[in-house]
């Protein structure tokens, strides 16, 4: 069984995100990028299943400009097989990441496809949902324990009020959430392995896919800077404030 | 693993060591394989700089960096010298070390991650994210190589469940390029004796801020220094102010760490200087968009240590090659590393042993134009300790009468030596910070995108534990939780008494502590690597 992980080239999660002063999105310039920690998540499960023997081969994908290489050698430094990147200088949207995941999968066959649930930059948690409608897979969404076994995947999912699993028919469609796993530490010598593993570039061309933008982004802007707190005296003002000032209760 | 050369660190110096070994190792059609490590989480994350840099070695090292894309995109115009009082500015004529004629005013770190690049494509291996933790030394004494720190260990030391060991990186030659008071270098002056006969070394501390100005009081290549005001006359400090490309303006601040009030806050210093008249103009309606800090090897000259041992060798300034009245290092960093990749690329031709001391690289440094640059400037700093007027008056007979080439060499003192016990000074009444143009410390560390790892061994070490309260406390008023600019060092009250609250966390890897604590007490390890600041076009 092979496994397709998806991996996002994203701002860095210590990194402010700070907007662009004219409002066009957010200043990227000389900011450090990583891989998208849920993505993190979905690579550590994807290589923990393969571990287990549960895979034969792991493959990494990711969409995006050149850079994207480095986020796929990390990938492959953590233990993937191989990487594919599907090179683009759109600032490409999840339903032509979906379609072009699903059009790789097509090629790659695998059994199970591994997403971050969203990416810290624009939390748009849609792309693995876009992607299981498209083929027409089950999916497993907010995975918080995954479990293989006999072309079936068990999926524990975090939901409002507590855990829901659920028994999926393999292939499947997996995006990971936070609680899934603690991802390992990359080492030195597997750095220097990784950049020897191969990495294949497509083109959204060859994969006939169309990824010219459908939303558009109106505005960036920061939210408003939080007013002070005061201190009320004692619990009847207090009351009173919420009462007739914040009108909450 | 086995390397050729291993350097420790990616600053100017590491990476134009690494380049210039690589440069000569294709000419010759040698194999010559070159690391470089590098604690933060990649190329240019820890770098702060202010920066105008000469092009000086930057020429000699790549001469076409121009169609390389270098990023020096702002050539240096307009220069001023100001001395400030509290109200007032006074324009005084520009020393001559301070023209910048065909200088650049650059963001460091990003010149890093561009030299970064080119040493990539010649084929030097670069491993950000992580740190050198321990020097590895053969049976001989020489130096072996380095130890990368351990991963995923927790708070009390246990092997966490991700718990990843250190590798060992082994060397015919390691350059340690740690940047100022390196924590190996540091186990180096010692075990070879390296500071013997040499001027302790001074620092200072730099705090920097990134601002975008209103575009009408944008002066693109306008620099800016000033001096006096908020200082006293006793205490060495100055500004900049540069303005880059699009907008941006680098403003920064230094306090000599030779400071003796231990009520003074670097930190809060650089904060109300923003709001002085002449500067608050520049920085009203703008916006600030990063803060960090870093110490600065002051000493010059006279403090520059021996620089080979066996297996080894140090360069930039970890060693310490910063030209005081000149504001500038980068350029004499990259000479260092070039210098001594020359030196140890003809010693390690032919497939000579590891281990050996390349002396040559000290040798070949006495010849070059660095050297001579360092010996004319090597009275101005030290003259200040007789107080700023006195200094000037000093630093212009030094500078336009002796030319530099005064029979006499004026010494250094050592920086933690400085404090008086706070009885015998005045506390400083710092202004409240007002959230447009001045700022706390802990909303301003947010802006250096600084993190570590929460479950880890604390890296800010404490050689005694009872000798915060006792001595620092006690008798100096706790500088550190004035001196740090990351509010790392905290005296808290618990039940009748003080103790000291280290939030390594916030650490912003500037070495001040390491060097002003008062016994030298703290002593500055690396922490998992990756962690610290994730600066942005500092």
């Amino acid at each position: 069984m092979k496994i397709l992980v998806a991996v996002k080239r994203a701002i860095d999660y210590n990194v402010k995100a700070r907007p662009k002063s004219d409002g066009t999105g957010v200043d990227l310039a000389n900011v450090k990028m990583s891989m998208n920690p849920f993505d993190e998540i979905a690579v550590e499960e994807a290589l923990r299943i393969q571990e287990a023997g549960g895979a034969t081969e792991t493959i990494a994908i990711s969409i995006g400009p050149k850079q994207c290489q480095e986020t796929l050698r990390t990938a492959m430094a953590m233990g993937v097989d191989r990487g594919i990147l599907v090179e683009t200088e759109v600032e490409t949207q999840p339903l032509a990441v979906a379609k072009l995941i699903a059009a790789v999968v097509k090629q790659e066959q695998p059994e199970l496809v591994i997403l971050g649930k969203q990416a810290i930059d624009d939390d748009s948690n849609q792309t693995g949902q876009m992607l299981a409608a498209l083929l027409g897979w089950p999916q497993g969404t907010f995975a918080a324990k995954v479990t293989v076994a006999d072309g079936r995947a068990k999926v524990a999912r975090e939901i409002d009020g507590g855990i829901q699993t659920v028994d999926l028919r393999m292939p499947a469609v997996v995006t990971a959430d936070l609680r899934l796993n603690e991802p390992r530490y990359v080492k030195l010598p597997n750095i220097m392995k990784a950049k020897k593993k191969p990495l294949d570039t497509l083109t959204p061309e060859q994969l006939g896919v169309d990824v010219t933008p459908r939303l558009t982004l109106v505005k960036v802007a920061e939210p408003p800077a939080r007013k002070g707190g005061v201190k009320v005296p004692d619990v009847a003002t207090l009351v009173d404030k919420l009462r007739n000032e914040a009108k909450v209760i | 693993m086995e390397f050729d050369v291993v350097i420790v660190g990616g600053g100017p110096s590491g990476l134009s060591a690494a380049i210039r070994l690589r440069q000569l190792a294709i000419e010759a059609g040698e194999d010559l394989t070159v690391c470089v490590l590098e604690k933060g989480s990649e190329i240019g994350a820890h770098i702060l700089s202010g920066a105008v840099i000469e092009p000086r070695s930057l020429n000699e090292l790549i001469p076409d960096w121009k169609d390389k894309g270098a990023p020096l995109n702002t050539p240096a115009g307009e220069d001023r010298f100001l001395f400030l009082t509290e109200t007032k500015a006074y324009q005084l004529p520009t020393p001559p070390q301070m023209n910048n004629h065909g200088n650049y005013i650059v963001s460091l770190g990003n010149v890093c991650r561009w030299l970064a690049e080119q040493a990539q494509a010649l084929e030097v291996e670069i491993y950000p994210g992580f740190a050198a933790a321990e020097v590895l030394y053969h049976e001989d004494g020489s130096v072996k190589g380095v130890a990368t720190g351990d991963m995923g260990r927790t708070a009390d030391g246990e092997e966490g469940p991700n718990f990843a060991p250190g590798m060992e990186l082994h060397a015919r030659q390691t350059l340690f390029a740690e940047g100022v008071r390196g924590s190996l270098t540091k186990t180096l002056f010692q075990r070879f004796n390296l500071r013997d006969g040499v001027d302790p070394q001074v620092f200072g501390l730099g705090i920097k801020e990134l601002w975008e100005v209103e575009p009408s009081r944008h002066r693109r290549g306008s620099i800016t220094h000033t001096t006096g005001w908020p200082m006293d006359m006793k205490t060495y400090g100055g500004s900049w102010l540069y303005h880059l490309e699009d907008n941006l303006v680098s403003v920064g601040f230094v306090v000599g760490l030779d400071y003796q009030n231990p009520y003074l806050s670097p930190f809060e210093e650089m904060q109300r200087f923003k709001t002085h008249p002449e500067i608050r103009k520049v920085f009203e309606g703008g916006r600030r968009l990063a803060y960090g800090a870093r110490a600065i090897s002051a000493g010059g000259y006279q403090s520059i240590p021996k620089l080979t041992f066996p297996g080894g060798l140090l360069i930039g300034d970890c060693a310490g090659f910063l030209n005081v009245p000149k504001i500038k290092g980068t350029h004499t960093a990259m000479k260092s590393g070039m210098t001594a990749a020359e030196a140890v690329f003809a010693a390690l031709k032919g497939g000579a042993p590891a281990g050996q001391e390349v002396r040559g690289y000290a040798e070949k440094l006495r010849q070059t134009w660095l050297w001579d640059e360092l010996y004319r400037v090597r009275n101005i700093k030290p003259s200040f300790h007789w107080g700023l007027p006195a200094a000037m008056a000093y630093s212009a007979l030094d500078t336009y009468v002796f030319r530099g080439k005064a029979p006499w060499t004026l010494r250094h003192r050592p920086d933690h030596e400085q404090l008086k016990p706070a009885a015998e000074c005045t506390p400083i009444d710092y202004p409240k910070p007002d959230g447009k143009l001045s700022f706390d410390r802990l909303s301003s560390v947010f802006l250096s995108n600084t993190n570590h790892e929460e479950d880890q061994p604390c890296h800010l070490t404490l050689k005694d534990a009872n000798t915060p309260v006792a001595l620092n406390l006690g008798r100096y008023a706790g500088p550190e939780q004035r001196y740090c600019p990351a509010g790392v060092y905290e005296f808290v009250q618990e039940g009748g008494s003080s103790r000291l609250q280290i939030n390594a966390q916030n650490c912003v890897h500037c070495k001040t502590c390491d060097i002003k604590d008062p016994s030298q007490n703290i002593n500055w390890v690396t922490p998992e690597g990756g962690g610290g600041p994730n600066y942005p076009n500092m």
